[in-house]
């Protein structure tokens, strides 16, 4: 079985992003980006089933600017097998990703496919669900624990009240959450390694999908700022102040 | 037109979530209908009949919609999508999974996580973490929203009366199944809608240790919440997570004991009327957005905390 996992370059979790004087976006000039974490987890996952002898081959896909090699890139280090890049220059939203992706899965016919929950950036949370939906996929969303079986996988999902377990048919679109698994550090060899793993490259428009932004961003703002407030001695103070200052309690 | 609300139940109750969307949905223009679709909800049916400024509810009951699975309710919210401007959900691990279908299969882009209503294609929508708020326009046809409850309040539960009618929708997909459940059971009240919250982080050393807070929430009544590190771990279950990638809640008072403030956790709590941190390390970031900060060794302050309650008689217990 194939494996293919989409990927998305965002900027580096422990970045304190900021929002740009003229209100148009955040700051990304010499900011730095990584792959996005979820995405992390989802290559990590596909590579393991790999070492288990589940999956054949592991390819991952990305759309978006030249940079989003270098993640490509990351994740041909953790140990996907090739890469298919989506060149794409405009604001891509998740409608077009799950076209993008929809319209290469077509051409790789993938026995499963694997997102992150989430992007980091916009935390949209929605390309997995929209790309199953396409396809008329199957969806296992916020993956905790996948297990192939034939045919179907039974995937256990971190949902509000706890955790829901649910079998779904194969080909199927899963995505990460948190606990599915701990990314693995790439070894210094693995990163050499691949350098020389294969990349497809072409554009959006070559691959036939109309990527235009339905969403349009009128303004980015930052949030009203909370200002720090007292420390109080002990406990004593604490109760007090919280009872008749703030009156919470 | 009109809006429609899909509804979050467990067959039996309709779930808090629900009442914040609606009060979203109410700011458009036009009547506010809500979906039921569930196995033998008929319960669910009738509450969300009572839902103050709710004028019609849509009730399919089928086997096919009793566990919520996002490939079988698509098909049927989509088939109703003519008759509506706006469809909404709660953005809940239940919105979440199932109005990006509805939207892909609209061609539709979807508004995820709105916290606030400019006009109707107009949103306020948080991103990184809550450090950016966007204000984004929608030109689709239709729009396909999820909604932070903490940026609404719940509509009255009682006040309406919707008339109820039955639909029949496509059932069964045969795309996937449910097998089961493992759901957390507590006598304290739910996360997201509780007036207190107390959380403890990676601070908390162990599961075990968790009995300290939960000393300190019974007494105040509050729910209890965790930091990624502490669920992780494995003190806490996941559905414990406050965050970014957790929950987002917006208590009247909020206490964080042993968590050091990343922008991920603040993500999910920094709305909260009145913080306080109870942190060993006077440097620790959430300081700095804390109303109220003790710095001491949480071993010590929390059973001291929940001795004071009991001394100044606030303990509910
Ligand atoms: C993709 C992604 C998503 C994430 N999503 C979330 C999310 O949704 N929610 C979330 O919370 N995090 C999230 N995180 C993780 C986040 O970045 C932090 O790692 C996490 O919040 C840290 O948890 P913590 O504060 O409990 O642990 P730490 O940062 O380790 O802090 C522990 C604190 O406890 C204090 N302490 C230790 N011992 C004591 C003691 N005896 N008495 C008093 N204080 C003590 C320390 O001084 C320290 O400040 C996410 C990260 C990523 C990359
Ligand atoms: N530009 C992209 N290219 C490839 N995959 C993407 C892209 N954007 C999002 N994804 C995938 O969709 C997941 C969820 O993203 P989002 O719906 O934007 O929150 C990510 O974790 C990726 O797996």
């Amino acid at each position: 079985m194939k494996v293919l996992v989409g990927i998305k370059r965002t900027i580096d979790a422990n970045v304190k992003v900021r929002v740009k004087a003229d209100e148009s976006g955040v700051e990304t000039a010499n900011v730095k980006m990584t792959i996005n974490p979820f995405c992390e987890i989802a290559v990590e996952e596909a590579v393991r089933m790999k070492e288990a002898g589940i999956a054949e081959e592991v390819v991952v896909v990305t759309a978006g600017p030249e940079e989003a090699r270098q993640t490509l890139m990351t994740a041909l280090a953790i140990g996907a097998d090739r890469a298919v890049h989506v060149v794409a220059e405009q604001d891509i939203q998740p409608l077009a990703v799950a076209k993008v992706l929809k319209a290469v899965i077509e051409q790789e016919s993938p026995g499963l496919v694997i997102l992150g929950k989430q992007a980091i950036d916009d935390d949209s949370n929605q390309t997995g669900q929209m790309l199953a939906a396409l396809l008329g996929w199957p969806q296992a969303t916020f993956a905790s624990k996948i297990t192939l079986g034939e045919g179907e996988a039974e995937v256990t999902r971190e949902i509000d009240g706890g955790l829901e377990t649910l079998t779904v048919k194969l080909p199927a679109v899963v995505t990460t959450d948190l606990r599915l698994n701990e990314p693995r550090y790439a070894s210094l060899p693995n990163i050499m390694k691949a350098k020389k793993k294969p990349i497809d490259a072409k554009t959006v428009e070559e691959w036939g999908v109309d990527a235009a932004p339905r969403i349009e961003v009128l303004n980015v703002k930052s949030p009203g700022k909370r200002e720090a407030g007292v420390i109080v001695e002990n406990v004593a103070e604490l109760v007090d102040k919280l009872q008749n200052e703030a009156k919470v309690l | 037109m009109a809006s429609l609300v899909v509804a979050e139940h467990d067959n039996i109750e309709l779930k808090r979530a629900t009442l914040h969307a609606v009060t979203a949905a109410s700011q458009f223009e036009g009547e506010v209908h809500i979906l039921v679709a569930g196995a033998d909800s008929a319960a669910v049916a009738a509450a969300a009949a009572q839902v103050a400024g709710v004028t019609k509810v849509l009730h399919a009951d089928d086997p096919a919609y009793g566990h919520g699975l996002a490939e079988n309710l698509a098909p049927l919210i989509v088939g109703l999508a003519e008759g509506y401007d706006h469809l909404l959900a709660c953005a809940t691990t239940f919105g979440k999974n199932t109005m990006p279908r509805v939207a892909a299969l609209l061609d539709v882009a979807q508004i995820s996580e709105i916290s606030a209503i400019v006009s109707a294609d107009t949103f306020v929508r948080p991103t990184y973490a809550g450090n950016a708020m966007a204000t984004v326009k929608s030109n689709d046809a239709r729009k396909v929203i999820t909604v932070r409850a903490t940026a609404f309040d719940a509509a009255a539960e009682e006040g309406g009366s919707a008339a109820v009618e039955a639909i029949d929708g496509p059932g069964d997909q045969g795309l996937s199944r449910f097998e089961r459940h493992e759901l957390s059971v507590s006598e304290r009240p739910e996360l997201t809608s509780a007036d207190i919250v107390v959380s403890g982080g990676r601070g908390m050393q162990s599961g075990e240790n968790f009995s300290l807070v939960e000393a300190v929430a019974d007494r105040l009544g509050a729910a209890v919440g965790a930091s990624r590190a502490a669920v992780d771990a494995g003190y806490v279950p996941n559905d414990y997570q406050v965050g970014q990638t957790g929950k987002v809640v917006a208590p009247n008072l909020y206490v964080a004991v042993g968590i050091s403030g990343a922008i991920q956790h603040l993500a999910g709590m920094k709305d909260s009327k009145v913080i306080v941190a109870i942190n060993k390390d006077e440097e620790a970031p959430i300081f700095q957005i804390a109303d109220y900060g003790l710095v001491a060794d949480l071993f010590k302050a929390l059973p001291e905390l929940a001795e004071e309650l009991d001394k100044q008689n606030i303990s509910k217990n």
